[in-house]
């Protein structure tokens, strides 16, 4: 892989005795759609985790754009171009539709608490600007007609929408999707593919954790294989599906 | 401001100007102006507990330092009262900055420990330096409030000075709400993990809610010394802070509108407690303020079980429930028409 956005360096997290991620080396190419694949506990969402900053690394490196960002908060993380949705979703449930998505434009706005307060002229029109932006991504996503809507309301399929389009609010370089499809019908998923590969037409990476094989397969650009927290196979769709070892992996041989 | 709240403040700002013109009594006036100090330090802890989702049982300790600062800058040193007011809102920010930052990284509620901490502390401190606060037997010659030399003096001007504020409070809380930092504050209170994964520093932001909410308890304490003109530290032990508290979670957390009906609420109640007390003696009920307590416990207990959210959206509820009953019987009619 030759333009790489994301390096993982020897990566490696334990969880007292057990290690989730064992010395875990791996690009991710920008542009692309790379999917992490394997059994459940090989550690995917741990990577995630990692990543975003939510975890710690035990040891080795993360490199996002050239840049190590071991030690960053998940905020500093988000800053500086990466975004994510959650396994079990993570919307806001009481704030509306759009209010979830404006909160995603709250790295590219400024107000502070005391101009929040007492509400300058100036403000508003960054305030009005913050809408449109949210309302721009509502369209993209076919969300508009629930806008005011409490987003708690919304079925699974469309909160998991929702959770994206937050995400891609905040104008990322590289978004991590745990498991999007999970808890989808079949028409759903399908959606859920037509939306990724059109975050991959708008230039933004995807590094994707996924169940449904079908899914992945038909939409990755690679696959990286996991299994107890090491990587056991990595290539596009075609060399992964005809991989022993992964079949093996799944299959349990 | 929405559609729903500006009514809401519209109705607040026409009772604010009629109510002098009904309430002629003195001391119910009295009463009403403890009641917007109350209503103010309410505003701050209801975007505290509501807001952020954390609990402070200290809020007494700032309306405290906010109280003392005026008192004894303008009594001891005359100052201005403006100046003396400001100068407790720069005290009340520093402190709960050094308070808020250890107490607001970690997850869980060390807020409120570290405030009931803080808050007994004040307290003490009140009570014991005797020279500088006056000790038990408090501290006079505190002036009343002025405006270019016009000065407030009767309970009149002070009540609709002191409500004006309150006004001004809840415009504040409500630009706030519905701004970048209000949605933010919103987020972390729905998921800190969805939160900071948009770029929501949850620390900084706690802190900063915290430090608005004990600026508002300060200017709330500073309004107290200008208006008894005498302070002591009976007024700002943790029980009061406790009361704050009780007052927002009666009210309803999530709404400033039920901060302030809880707060309206609970001052007013010692009151028609005691109006009760009367008809209660007649019947041959001795009924004692002590029993106050009680009182407040069994309306918290009662709100709690029957009104989780408070007073405010509980009031809600009812009309709704009643407009649905009311629906039913206009359909059946109808039918019966047909």
């Amino acid at each position: 892989m030759s333009n790489s956005i994301l390096e993982l360096e020897m990566l490696r997290k334990n969880f007292g005795g057990v290690v989730a991620v064992s010395d875990l080396s791996l690009q991710i190419e920008q542009g692309a759609i790379t999917s992490l694949i394997g059994p459940n506990g090989a550690g995917k969402t741990t990577i995630f985790n990692l990543v975003t900053g939510f975890l710690a690394p035990s040891s080795g490196h993360i490199k996002f754009a050239g840049r190590i960002v071991n030690k960053m908060k998940p905020h500093t993380i988000a800053s500086i171009g990466i975004g994510r949705t959650f396994q079990n979703v993570q919307i806001f449930p009481k704030m509306s539709v759009i209010e979830n998505i404006m909160v995603g434009r709250h790295l590219r706005s400024n107000a502070g608490i005391f101009y929040s307060c007492v509400l300058p002229p100036f403000l508003r029109k960054e305030e009005k600007r913050i809408q449109e932006a949210a309302e721009e991504q509502l369209h993209f996503l076919n969300l508009a007609q629930h806008a005011h809507a409490p987003a708690g309301s919304l079925p699974l399929g469309n909160q998991r929408m929702l959770e994206i389009a937050r995400a891609l609010a905040i104008e990322p370089k590289l978004l991590l999707l745990d498991e999007p499809a999970s808890g989808l019908n079949a028409r759903e998923t399908i959606a859920m593919g037509e939306l990724i590969e059109k975050i991959k037409q708008m230039n933004v990476t995807v590094l994707l954790v996924e169940h449904d094989m079908e899914l992945v397969m038909d939409i990755s650009d690679y696959v990286a294989v996991i299994n107890f927290g090491k990587l056991i196979a990595e290539g596009t769709p075609v060399e992964i599906q005809e991989n022993e070892d992964v079949i093996a992996a799944y299959l349990g041989e | 401001m929405g559609g729903k709240n500006s009514v809401g403040f519209l109705i607040l700002i026409i009772g604010i100007i009629l109510i002098p013109f009904m309430v002629t009594n003195d001391y119910y006036l009295g009463v009403l102006i403890f009641t917007a100090f109350n209503c103010l330090a309410c505003i701050g802890l209801c975007l505290l507990m509501g807001y952020a989702g954390q609990i402070s049982i200290g809020h007494g300790a700032f309306i405290a330092i906010g109280a003392y600062t005026s008192g004894i800058l303008t009594a001891k040193f005359a100052w201005s009262p403006w100046l003396a007011m400001f100068c407790g809102i720069l005290i009340v920010i520093v402190i709960a900055f050094c308070l808020g930052i250890p107490a607001l990284r970690l997850k869980g509620h060390y807020l409120a420990m570290a405030t009931l901490g803080f808050a007994s502390i004040v307290h003490i401190v009140a009570v014991a330096a005797v020279d500088l606060t006056g000790g038990p037997s408090g501290l006079v010659n505190i002036p009343r409030l002025d405006f270019f030399g016009y000065v407030l003096s009767s309970d009149k001007q002070y009540f609709y000075f002191s409500w004006s504020v309150v006004a001004l409070g809840v415009y504040i809380a409500f630009n706030l709400i519905n701004s970048r930092v209000g949605r933010g504050l919103q987020a972390i209170h729905g998921s800190e993990d969805a939160a900071s994964s948009l770029g929501i520093n949850i620390t900084s932001y706690k802190v900063q809610v915290f430090i608005l909410s004990a600026v508002f308890a300060s200017v709330s304490g500073s309004l107290y010394a200008y208006y008894m003109n005498y302070i002591d530290p009976g007024p700002f032990d943790v029980s009061h802070s406790i009361l704050l508290v009780t007052m927002v979670a009666v009210g309803g957390l999530h709404n400033i509108w039920g901060a302030l009906i809880g707060a309206v609420f609970l001052s007013l109640l010692p009151e028609f407690l005691s109006f009760l007390s009367d008809y209660l003696q007649v019947l041959g009920i001795a009924y004692q303020p002590d029993y106050d307590t009680l009182v407040y416990g069994f309306i918290l207990l009662i709100i709690m079980l029957f009104l989780p959210e408070g007073l405010f959206k509980g009031f809600g509820n009812i009309t709704q429930f009643v407009r649905s009953i009311f629906k039913k019987f206009s359909k059946r009619a109808s039918d019966r028409v047909k």
